[in-house]
């Protein structure tokens, strides 16, 4: 593996080492000297086409955390808005020297364009692209659903390394049609042995979710109820892509999205003891999960957000820090 | 630790007739003895020594001599004074060699501050993961006094880091492999074996 694109290309081996390796930067992280001389002296390049600030500061932290150098490029106010095109920009990067980028996009498929049309060579890291895939913030919440359902319960590994999330059932609720977190979740948690249920509105489920290899359902009462999940992924509902004000034309109301999909207290209490609530943030609180929810001791919401940056120095460490050529490098 | 020794499970090397048994299982036995009782005297006692291995072998021989410590001076606990090291995230060949898979560390129960801290590795070769080790504790604490501890020193240093104890001094061409057997990890007998050719750095 030279790039880190889609949870769909990712073998369960490749997964397993990931969060593994994700398990013992989180353990440096508790340290007093929390920085690492692994990456001295490489350069990742943050390329952001599109706002974000957990997903860039944690990629940020991650890079200078393992002693990268960093160089955070943002669209707004570069040279992107004066209409130069992806590839003018990666001849720069490539020029400069970058050792791997990290890019988000607006457009889906622009990171795969990025590191296979033989621009740069160096390794691409996709921090969310279109309504495609975010392979890191999957990677983040299978570390969290480990740690908290397989790791402490288990009596074994307090971190659960080295096992999959087998026989788990984790419900993804909301926005589903605009969620490349969705998507990114659904293919990682099924190639790690978990069960997934899609909840949605019609309106925001993706044409062709048939395919996909999960379950769907319209009502989440009766998921919460009846499947009863072991972790509940609510998801923000993306404004911003939806025309017409919140909700356009995918739902008549806010308060009618709430009433059907929102998560609140009443909704906790339908599930089992030990479940727990995750949201990738940034969250709408009102909106798809209540302040009861989003704040009570089941939501696992700000350690997803430490967990990320474990999971990523892990996959900076494993796309950079062993040489791709030598004989038998099979990540 | 020696970056080529063998994977659990792989068959045993001493039939290959290329190998040469250079200690068997108990002069293992008798050379962890005789460093820990180094290791009690060099430090006046057992107090504030902790012990720490660098995988895969090196834990597996500090946990053998925490047990002999142990015998040696009841004071000495043997969860409170043992603790892992990888090193990997510190080594400087990192470019050089496929992606490494990243280990535990585990830091013993009484932490490293202010300690004397005996580093434990099977074969001590270039020097190499020793200075790593060193860079490693330095970010995790101050230690009173850091000491190294071997089973085997092969020479062929690259670096000017030396041993304190030395379970057995093996005069070797660089391009022979060593390689130390023990039964928790390889789940054979015990033995330290030598072989011809293939040089692994």
């Amino acid at each position: 593996m030279k790039h880190l694109l889609s949870t769909a290309d990712l073998s369960k081996d490749d997964a397993l080492l990931l969060l593994d390796t994700a398990a013992q930067m989180a353990a440096t992280q508790s340290r007093a000297i929390k920085k690492l001389p692994t990456l001295r002296g490489r350069t990742v390049v943050n390329l952001f086409f599109e706002d974000s600030t957990r997903t860039r500061i944690s990629f940020e932290a991650a890079a200078k955390r393992l002693s990268a150098d960093v160089i955070n490029f943002s669209a707004k106010g570069s040279s992107v808005s004066k209409g130069e095109s992806l590839k003018d920009t990666a001849l720069t990067l490539h020029a400069m020297g970058a050792d791997a980028v990290v890019v988000r996009h607006w457009a889906s498929g622009a990171p795969y364009q990025l590191a296979h049309a033989g621009w740069l060579d160096a390794a691409v890291l996709n921090a969310g692209d279109g309504t495609h895939q975010h392979p890191t913030q999957a990677l983040l919440d299978a570390f969290t659903i480990r740690r908290h359902l397989v790791g402490r319960r288990g009596g074994g590994d307090p971190d659960g390394v080295g096992a999959d999330l087998a026989g788990l059932r984790v419900a993804i609720v909301g926005d589903v049609l605009h969620s490349r977190v969705a998507r990114s979740n659904v293919a990682l948690l099924r190639t790690l042995g978990a069960e997934v249920t899609l909840v949605s509105p019609p309106t925001l489920v993706p044409v062709g979710v048939e395919t996909w290899p999960c379950r769907t359902s319209y009502d989440l009462d009766a998921t919460l109820a009846d499947w009863q999940p072991d972790a509940v992924m609510m998801l923000r509902v993306q404004r911003e892509r939806m025309s017409g004000g919140t909700g356009g034309a995918f739902f008549p109301s806010p308060l009618e999205y709430t009433r059907y999909y929102g998560l609140d207290a009443r909704r906790l209490a339908l599930l089992p003891d030990h479940a727990i609530v995750m949201h990738p943030g940034p969250m709408n609180r009102g909106l798809e999960i209540s302040a009861e929810a989003a704040d009570s001791d089941r939501a696992v919401i700000v350690e997803q957000v430490a967990n990320g940056v474990a999971v990523r120095m892990a996959a900076l460490y494993l796309l950079l820090a062993g040489d791709p050529s030598a004989e038998g490098n099979d990540l | 630790m020696n970056p080529g020794t063998g994977m659990p499970g792989h068959e045993d090397p001493r039939t290959d007739p290329a190998t040469r048994t250079v200690l068997g299982a108990a002069d293992v036995a008798r050379a962890l003895t005789r460093i820990a009782h180094e290791v009690v005297e060099r430090a006046k006692g057992v107090d504030d020594v902790v012990l720490l291995g660098i995988p895969t072998r090196g834990v597996t021989l500090a946990a053998r001599l925490a047990e002999r410590l142990a015998a040696i001076d009841p004071a000495f606990d043997p969860v409170q004074g043992l603790g892992e090291l990888d090193v990997t995230m510190y080594r400087d060949d990192l470019r050089r060699q496929p992606t490494r898979a990243v280990g535990v560390t585990r830091l013993p129960g009484a932490g490293i501050e202010g300690k004397t801290v005996v580093l434990v590795d099977d074969v001590l070769f270039s020097g190499r993961t020793i200075r790593a080790a060193l860079d490693a504790i330095g970010d995790l604490g101050r230690p009173r006094a850091v000491r190294l501890a071997c089973l085997v020193d092969r020479g062929h240093r690259e670096l000017p880091i030396r041993p304190d104890f030395v379970g057995k001094n093996l005069p070797t061409a660089v391009s022979e492999r060593v390689r130390v057997l023990l039964s928790e990890v390889d789940g054979t007998e015990d033995a330290v074996v030598i072989s011809a050719g293939g040089g692994e750095r």
